[in-house]
């Protein structure tokens, strides 16, 4: 692997700027003429708009405009999408509302943007914004998706009836109905998936650009895949052709989901741009994040789980009611379907799974992809249910799940996904030795001796990465192809630049993709630019999110590492008149194996370019692009293991210890899969125990809208963890890796509620398991 | 308006800002210099922190008129003669950020902490005073170990001095 190669823990190349202060978010940016935008928003869940005006404001200091949706719907600006048709089980298409980037008709949440206010200073656009009179007629609101669907609610779009977007249903309803029917034991739990917030620490924020001497627009935003944000407002937002639009994602503070998907601010900006002949920048504050970027989670399920004599699971039934918000954000509909209910043969051997869907519009932000996306809401489904089941048939969890494990593959389950590889006896193994689970009897003796309650608990989980094969995923209803590209363009002097259509912020591919080239050709990593995120420089690339950049990213970038290769010692054969068969790449040098024959690298390189001497009929220059479209998902899974002591007086938890066992497949810097690890457990572990967005149902007011009411994690909440791994190498891509990004947020819920839950010896729990709650259930089982 | 002058990373500014502007869009907006973050409204997060007279201040909940006259040292202002602090060479040696956006003031209140606590840091007590700095990539993992090693590289070096 060598220091910087492959498999290495190598510090990384970006850090310098971002340690020093030189790291240029979208917020950073400055550009001559640039004014500030700030949104008019409706302080109503579900109103009508009978009037706006401006007049005042505009009449304000510094203001250079305020525009409205009237205007953005004459000139022609779109509708939001949402980019994945499903069809409700009747074989009818979902009910798409309308979703207008201002709202000119109704408001159908709070922070529902209505106007946009363009001036000289953020204070002035603030105080102006302030003087717009919005003349609003109440209606009224539903927040709580199984109320919306209840007779005589209010009804959020003409298109959807009942406020139902599709009721939608995969696996086989007769022959899992039948497993329950004829179970020895069958366990029933209600689920509640809470609804968070991602709060990535950089808020949104966008930086319009119109430049009317070449008619062309300049979006610099905060996203995690900036040719998808071209592509959609270029193809349905009417903002621009693509030749037309440029989008730059420079560096970006995080995304969990929340900045794949294209906001009406992006839009509106780049619109207010050429209405104002200004650039307009944007950028959110923390309390239009918590009501504007699109949540995630908020399901409500029950679950039937059914067992044979030997403790078998001989049946799944799941019912789940998913909770999309006021409109339907790009990938929405994926998330409780695909992403989710696929899934839910967790590890085990199920033969009959059916899992029923509805989708339903409230009064509340739209709810989309969070960091796991249908996969932590699978999870925590089953493994709540596996550890309840556990207790009801008085085995141990651990045995109860090896009980059911896979064990060879591939295996094919009833709800899609066709497993490649895995050994979950091995995580789960791992696991307990690391948490010394023998040991917790005696631990928990010596707690409750100080009066604590203990308890363990455990989650095994799986997920599906490297989303996705297209023809899959477009057959499944997605509007695009999942495929990733890669472009390696070897200098003259022989330094590489590597273009990716992956997006990092916050992964660190400035330096794992540049291992993959120090690896290959033995150079250092110093020498590797990685480029991303700029329409203008990579040609195209579907981003960032569900794991993907490893699985994908990465192999894009080997395929087109292979084409370099296969030039450069066609090259270096020509000069050392050898065998292009014999020429082998190490350290920096192409050599003649076994003979002291060797070109260097960067003469090699600036042979390809001066172009003085090449093989007969060969292209000058060196540089290659790929497009590589996956096989497969790939299946990263493991086992996690939290030990908590509840104190009874107070309802307080504290984690003792948090034990991750991982399968990512093969792993290319181990410091950074720790860190991705670590990360996705705080999250977890903050939904479990801290976090949820509230609304008030009677008005749709959001009651957590910034840190002093939404309780985020902090240093003091978490324990330092215990991570591990035990990998088997992916089969369906190039380098055998899996993903790790969201593992550590679908794995930790159910392990810590499982663990409170065995400590207080009560298992009605919803997450976030507040003191206060767990102080109540606490007490209900005494 | 209001002429403000104070010392910013050694070199005396001066700028006219608005009363109601905030310190932390006085070192963003007027000087230009923007690895100074805001993460939230409400001065919880912490990404905004600086130093003012050599103590960490939060400077979204600083006015600008506030620190005139002051010493501002910012994230731009802690490396030195192109070394990294040992704190900032901490924070990459073990991994210690991903995003970047919190790491700004996460450095500055560490510095801060290793300040005031000499090499006595311990786990429990970085955790605790990392109370008003939120980060949302590392779960504070390695930025606790960051800050360990930093104290104990700090305060072995004050040792060695002494």
């Amino acid at each position: 692997m060598g220091v910087e190669g492959i498999g290495a823990r190598v510090a990384r190349k970006e850090d310098k700027r971002f340690l020093t202060g030189k790291g240029r978010y979208t917020d950073d940016m400055s550009v001559p003429g640039m004014k500030y935008a700030i949104f008019v928003r409706s302080p109503y869940a579900h109103a009508k708009i009978r009037s706006i005006d401006a007049a005042a404001a505009r009449a304000m200091p510094g203001v250079i405009d305020v525009l409205d949706g009237k205007q953005l719907l004459a000139d022609g600006i779109g509708n939001l999408i949402c980019g994945w048709m499903i069809h409700s089980k009747d074989g009818s298409p979902m009910k798409m509302g309308a979703w207008r980037p201002l709202a000119h008709e109704t408001v159908r949440y709070v922070g529902d943007a209505v106007a946009i206010v363009v001036a000289d200073s953020i204070a002035e656009a603030k105080d102006a914004a302030e003087a717009v009179v919005v003349d609003y007629q109440e209606l009224p609101v539903v927040t709580d998706a199984t109320k919306a669907l209840e007779p005589g609610q209010p009804q959020l779009h003409p298109e959807a009836p009942n406020n139902l977007i599709f009721d939608w249903q995969i696996g086989d309803p007769a022959a899992t109905d039948k497993a329950i029917a004829s179970a020895a034991h069958v366990t029933e739990i209600t689920i509640h998936n809470n609804r968070l917030s991602p709060n990535p620490m950089e808020p949104r924020a966008t930086l319009g650009i119109y430049d009317g001497g070449d008619d062309h627009y300049t979006c610099y935003t905060t996203s995690q895949n900036p040719h998808v944000a071209r592509l959609v407002m270029s193809a349905f937002y009417n903002v621009a052709p693509e030749n037309k639009l440029r989008v730059i994602a420079p560096d970006v503070g995080g995304g969990f989901g929340s900045k794949i998907y294209i906001y009406p601010e992006e839009i509106v900006c780049l619109w207010a741009s050429k209405r104002t002949g200004v650039p307009v920048k944007w950028t959110s504050d923390r309390t239009e994040a918590f009501l504007t970027d699109a949540h995630g989670r908020d399901h409500l399920s029950t679950v039937k789980m059914a067992f044979d004599a030997d403790n078998r699971i001989i049946g799944l039934k799941v019912d789940t009611t998913a909770n999309l918000g006021a409109y339907m954000s790009l990938f929405s509909s994926a998330v409780p379907t695909y992403l989710y209910a696929t899934l839910l043969s967790g590890q085990y051997d199920i033969p009959a799974i059916h899992a029923n869907v509805r989708t339903v519009y409230t009064n509340t932000a739209p709810v989309d992809a969070y960091r796991g996306a249908g996969r932590p809401e699978a999870t925590y489904l089953l493994e709540r249910t596996m550890e309840t089941a556990a207790r009801e048939l008085g085995v141990s969890p651990a045995e109860l799940r090896r009980v059911n494990f896979i064990r060879s593959f591939p295996h094919q389950t009833p709800v899609i996904m066709n497993y490649d590889a895995g050994d979950y006896e091995a995580s789960l193994d791992a696991a307990m030795q690391a948490s010394d689970w023998n040991g917790f009897a005696a631990r928990k003796a010596e707690a409750a001796k100080r009066g604590m309650k203990r308890g363990i608990g455990m989650s095994c989980y799986i997920e599906a990465c490297g989303i996705a094969p297209s023809a899959a995923v477009g057959s499944l209803g997605a509007g695009v192809g999942l495929w990733e590209s890669a472009e390696v363009r070897v200098n003259a002097v022989g330094t590489i630049e590597v273009l990716t259509g992956s997006h990092s912020h916050g992964q660190g591919h400035e330096t794992t993709f540049a291992q993959l080239v120090a690896d290959r050709f033995g150079v250092p990593i110093d020498s590797v630019n990685i480029v991303h995120g700029d329409t203008d420089k990579v040609q195209m690339g579907m981003g960032t999110y569900g794991s993907r950049s490893g699985a994908v990213g990465m192999s894009a970038v080997v395929k087109a590492l292979d084409k370099v290769e296969a030039k450069a010692k066609k090259i270096a054969a020509h000069l050392m008149e050898a065998d292009e068969s014999d020429i082998v790449i190490e350290n920096g040098e192409l050599k003649v194996a076994g003979t002291d024959k060797t070109v260097p690298w960067f003469q090699m390189a600036l042979a390809a370019y001066t172009a003085h001497n090449l093989p007969p009929g060969m292209e000058p220059g060196l540089k290659e692009g790929a497009f590589y479209d996956p096989a497969n998902f790939t299946f990263p899974a493991g086992c996690y293991i939290c030990e908590v002591e509840v104190d009874p007086e107070t309802g307080v938890t504290k984690i003792i210890q948090f034990v991750a066992a991982d399968d990512f497949g093969n792993i290319i810097n181990p410091m950074i899969v720790e860190g991705q690890v670590h990360g996705g457990l705080a999250q977890g572990i903050g939904q479990a125990l801290l976090e949820g967005v509230h609304y008030d149902p009677a008005n749709g007011q959001l009651l957590t809208a910034s840190y002093m009411d939404y309780a985020m994690p902090r240093a003091d909440d978490l324990p330092s963890f215990t991570v591990s791994t035990s990998n088997t190498p992916c089969p369906n891509n190039p380098l055998g890796i899996k993903g790790c990004g969201e593992a550590g947020a679908i794995g930790s819920p159910p392990a810590l509620i499982n663990a409170i839950t065995d400590a207080i010896g009560n298992n009605r729990l919803t997450m976030p398991a507040t003191p206060q709650k767990v102080w109540a259930a606490a007490h209900a089982a005494n | 308006m209001a002429k403000i002058t104070m010392t910013v990373n050694g070199r005396q500014v001066s700028g006219q800002c608005d009363d109601r502007t905030l310190l932390v869009h006085f070192i963003r907006e007027n000087l230009g210099l923007t690895g100074t973050h805001v993460g939230c409204d409400t001065s919880q997060c912490g990404a905004c922190v600086v130093h003012m007279d050599g103590m960490s201040v939060k400077s979204c909940s600083t006015l600008a008129a506030q620190a005139a006259g002051s010493e501002i040292t910012t994230i731009e202002g802690l490396a030195a003669n192109g070394e990294l602090h040992p704190v900032q060479a901490a924070f990459k040696a073990n991994h210690g950020l991903q995003c970047g956006f919190c790491t700004p003031g996460m450095v500055m209140t560490a510095v801060d902490m290793i300040r005031r606590h000499g090499g006595q840091l311990d786990e429990a007590t970085v955790r605790a005073e990392l109370e008003g700095n939120i980060c949302r990539c590392t779960g504070y993992h390695n930025i606790v170990k960051a800050i360990l090693a930093a104290a104990v590289e700090m305060g072995g070096a004050r040792v060695a001095a002494e």
